[in-house]
């Protein structure tokens, strides 16, 4: 008896389409996030992440909207992030059904935004999605970071999609984080985003050390045995995948199955 | 169809638990007004967030729910669970509505261990099983996030179980009050279940 890893799909939308062709043929409209979040559901998937990478006033509707439908028919935490700016916005989203909002850009400007929307909704509903990149020049207030290959760097935080660094300590903003009432923290390495070549493991387990609150690894994941470094090597409490599971490589229900075989407690 | 309420006092998912219930065969009203909730056949409390807030939200709701519970089913979720007891330790120590015995406590700090409690754990249900969980084995997973959990005695218990260290997972007052840490509107066709089965005790 113990709490199970997670696997989490993750679902990218442009005025409340996916984002990317689908290999799902069998789908009535492979367009459709509700209904692809659905699909997961069946496969056993534990949560599923929306992410509005549009994320424009002039758009929010159609994420409500998405967002309300997914809450009518889906019996699953979903969690929602993109151009979250204010607490309003976050009590939109809750409002419309979502259980938890992940806060990127924003809250590096404004951390008191953690706080307030903690405060309110409390911490359980505030993620803070963190993307790091690595950096290797002299840093002496920064975490440093052993790599593999025996290389020391530390990691910063970069905001608006990886494009601007913001000489931030990815570990440091960590905790702050949590501090502040974040629940949980949402990590994506630019580094290994989209190479498939597995997780970025050393700022993962850093992170997952640092702090006291769950840890989602994302971007990289490319194979099974990937889900089962990020839990093992990386420490992380739930693994986040868009594309594997996207274009049909794996299900979830695969990626469960093998870390079962290898001993990771799963619901299945 | 039974006049079901789900109780509004500003926090919470609402729409979620509307949904569960309306999935489970239920037709619930969400509301925040007095009369209607004295009304009611059967009560829902749900909420996230913290007690001491969640006790002033309910303000002179907690008279109604107190005077309600001698009559007709009511069930708790997660916060709304927690109001049920006696106090709570969050930021303090906090009366709560006291319609369960027991205690409110923070989930002690352990290596490797996070808090909060979030994810998918499993329920450990006696052999006799009471009816809020007919058709659900013991082992199956709901979905729970808390940092703080109920102590309450095994008299008081319809469920267990284990993170850190173990603790009630469904609780009642022996009579038609039950409250469950875990979300069932958020907890799949198991969830989906119970809150059936609660709907078929209203």
């Amino acid at each position: 008896m113990t709490l199970t890893r997670r696997i989490i799909p993750c679902l990218d939308l442009k005025g409340g389409r996916v984002v990317k062709g689908t290999h799902f043929l069998e789908l009535r409209d492979a367009g459709d996030p509700v209904e692809l979040a659905q699909r997961y559901n069946e496969q056993g998937a534990d949560e599923v992440v929306f992410l509005d990478i549009t994320a424009s006033k002039e758009q929010r509707g159609t994420i409500i909207e998405v967002i309300e439908r997914a809450a009518d028919q889906l019996f699953l935490p979903l969690t929602v992030g993109g151009g979250i700016r204010s607490v309003e916005d976050i009590q939109q989203i809750l409002r419309a059904g979502a259980d938890k909002v992940s806060i990127n850009t924003s809250a590096v400007h404004d951390p008191s935004l953690l706080s307030r929307g903690a405060e309110k909704f409390g911490t359980q509903c505030i993620v803070l999605a963190e993307d790091v990149r690595r950096n290797f020049t002299a840093n002496p207030d920064a975490t440093p970071v052993a790599l593999p290959d025996g290389r020391t760097c530390w990691y910063e935080v970069v905001i608006y999609g990886g494009s601007k660094p913001t000489g931030i300590d990815a570990v440091t903003w960590a905790r702050e984080a949590e501090e502040r009432g974040a629940g949980e923290i949402l990590l994506t390495s630019m580094e290994t985003d989209g190479t498939k070549n597995g997780f970025d493991i050393p700022i993962t387990a850093a992170i997952s050390d640092a702090v006291g609150i769950p840890v989602i690894a994302s971007g990289g994941v490319g194979t099974l045995e990937h889900f089962y470094e990020g839990f093992v090597s990386g420490k992380a409490d739930a693994c986040l995948a868009a594309s594997v599971f996207h274009y049909g490589e794996m299900t979830v229900r695969q990626v469960k199955e093998y870390l079962a075989r290898r001993g990771i407690p799963v619901r299945l | 169809m039974k006049k079901i309420i789900i109780v509004d006092y500003g926090l919470g998912n609402l729409r979620s638990v509307r949904r569960g219930i309306e999935k489970s065969g239920g037709r619930p009203l969400i509301s925040s007004d007095i009369e209607e909730i004295s009304s009611a056949e059967g009560i829902v409390l749900p909420g996230v967030g913290a007690f001491r807030d969640g006790m002033q939200q309910l303000g002179a709701l907690q008279r109604v729910l107190i005077a309600s519970s001698s009559s007709v089913p009511v069930l708790g979720i997660c916060l709304g669970m927690q109001m049920l007891m006696d106090w709570s330790e969050e930021h303090g120590v906090h009366r709560g509505l006291g319609l369960v015995p027991g205690v409110v406590r923070r989930f002690p700090r352990r290596e490797g261990y996070k808090v909060p409690h979030m994810g998918w754990n499993t329920l450990t249900l006696p052999v006799a099983g009471h009816p809020l969980f007919e058709g659900i084995p013991s082992g199956e997973y709901m979905y729970f996030v808390h940092s703080y959990y109920a102590d309450t005695d095994t008299a008081h218990t319809l469920a267990g179980t284990e993170y850190i260290c173990p603790f009630s997972s469904a609780i009642w007052n022996q009579d038609r009050v039950y409250g469950v840490q875990f979300h069932p509107e958020k907890s799949g066709a198991a969830g989906l279940r119970m809150l059936r089965n609660f709907i078929a005790m209203v």
